[in-house]
């Protein structure tokens, strides 16, 4: 592992001047994908600043919204009731995120910020990768590849972003809190994460220095079913194939409101916004289901080892309407 | 200086260079070997003790962090009923994985979510055996979580 200093400041102003004066500084707070890359030599600051002590921990309720403390664990806000009872798809996609231990280091900002399960990304020995090194190209894609995106991707990178939770959370829009030395600013989820286009090693819009300090959930309105479907290789503890993230209000046999967002095919969260055109106001038969998915995995970036994935997406998809629908 | 608190043993720990993970500095400093150090990535389980009486891998926890924390490893548990029974299920072939699925399972009792098999495997799954053992294991949870 390459040499770092290793502060704890005791306030956020603080932690946030540490990194943002020193280009080769970064937080640190669970741990559970920063550490890791540290050792495979994927990551190498010079100074980690620990601000797992900072008080950005912890769920409040705000009217019909929670807002969650950065350093909030994912064990932590997936036993949280108002969560539990209001969207509970949330709670879901939690639980099947990790393992027990990893939930409860990992907290829900760094969640959002998890790096790419790619493996030539995790590999420094492999020389191509434009995530890690900009303009060296994408191992991946002439490769063997499986765990990887089929939307969002492009010849320069089919990275997958590998969340449950922020599938979840785009298909609520959540609103992510970011403070820097010039003061704090909203983003919406569904306009945080970048797709890779020609940079693949910018994944969202937060610069050097910015933290995320809180993440705003707006609850659906009482009466809405939810489902967080993950389909994958094993029954636990794996990262998803392909995963759906649905929240309906029906009207007897009518959709009256869908809220839809894939995970495991997607460069980045995947909101199904023309899956939720198709869903409104229409029947929930297997006829509408088809069109949404059809309308949801459209133009897919394919290499020979995830091909499979545009069918198991959509089947996915159908299977986690039915079922929440019914 | 940083204070780790070990099974309720103070040891200080000089981590001028802060590079040292918790399982490191268990094994290597502090000479308390029961926990193991398996993947040394996050996906084995191996490595699991209780930080505050929450379960968690030592090999991605860095020692600076746990600054002033109560940690409880193996070897901090005293006879405890699992590791019986574990020796009665016969719930491992060659035992490296044992010490971290004693840990998890200490932990998921008294987390109350032992209720069915099939609970005990979904809050076990962070915890892997090569060797297979794992219908043992579940019996082993399983006995120890009904006489709770």
């Amino acid at each position: 592992m390459h040499e770092f200093r290793y502060e704890r400041p005791a306030t956020v102003a603080e932690a946030i001047r540490a990194v943002a004066h020193d280009p080769e500084a970064d937080f640190l707070a669970g741990g559970t994908t920063e550490v890791d890359l540290m050792k495979d030599g994927v990551f190498h600051p010079d100074l980690l600043v620990d601000i797992t002590r900072l008080p950005l921990r912890g769920v409040r309720r705000d009217g019909t919204m929670l807002q969650v403390g950065a350093l909030t664990t994912m064990e932590e806000l997936a036993s949280d009731r108002t969560l539990m009872e209001r969207a509970p798809f949330v709670v879901e996609a939690l639980l099947r995120g990790a393992s027990v231990q990893l939930r409860n280091m990992a907290t829900i900002g760094g969640n959002l910020l998890q790096r790419t399960r790619c493996r030539y990304f995790r590999d420094p020995a492999v020389p191509a990768c434009n995530k890690r090194e900009p303009g060296s190209g994408c191992e991946a894609v002439n490769s063997v590849a499986r765990m990887h995106a089929i939307l969002g991707a492009s010849p320069a990178c089919i990275a997958l972003h590998a969340s449950d939770l922020a599938v979840a959370l785009v298909a609520l829009d959540a609103v992510v809190h970011i403070q820097s030395e010039e003061g704090e600013r909203l983003v919406p989820l569904t306009q945080f994460y970048l797709m890779p286009g020609e940079t693949p090693d910018r994944e969202n819009v937060l610069r050097h220095g910015e933290l995320i300090t809180a993440v705003d959930i707006p609850l659906p309105p009482e009466g809405t079913r939810s489902i967080y479907l993950k389909i994958r290789d094993r029954a636990s503890y794996e990262f998803a194939l392909a995963s759906a993230a649905i929240a309906v209000i029906m009207d007897g046999p009518v959709i009256k409101e869908a809220r839809v967002a894939m995970g495991g095919v997607g460069t980045i969260p995947w909101r199904g916004f023309e899956a939720e055109e198709v869903l409104r106001e229409a029947p929930a038969t297997p006829d509408t289901f088809r069109s949404a998915a059809d309308g949801t995995i459209r133009d897919p970036f394919i290499v020979p080892g995830t091909a499979f994935k545009v069918e198991l997406a959509k089947r996915t998809l159908i299977r986690a309407l039915t079922e929440v629908t019914s | 200086m940083t204070t780790l608190t070990v099974n309720g043993t103070e040891y200080p720990l000089d981590l001028a260079d802060p590079r040292v993970t918790l399982l490191d500095a268990l094994r290597d400093r502090l000479d308390l070997t029961g926990t193991k150090k398996g993947c040394d990535q996050g996906a084995c389980g191996a490595c699991t003790v209780l930080c505050d009486g929450r379960r968690i891998l030592a090999c991605l926890t860095l020692a600076a962090q746990c600054d002033g924390r109560e940690i409880t490893t193996i070897e901090g548990l005293e006879s405890h009923p699992l590791q019986d029974a574990f020796v009665r299920h016969d719930a491992f072939q060659c035992g490296y994985c044992t010490s971290g699925q004693i840990m998890s399972a200490v932990a998921l009792l008294g987390e109350n979510r032992a209720g069915t098999d099939a609970d005990i495997r979904e809050y076990m799954s962070g915890n892997l055996c090569r060797c297979g053992a794992y219908s043992n294991i579940v019996a082993a949870v399983r006995e120890v979580a009904r006489h709770a």
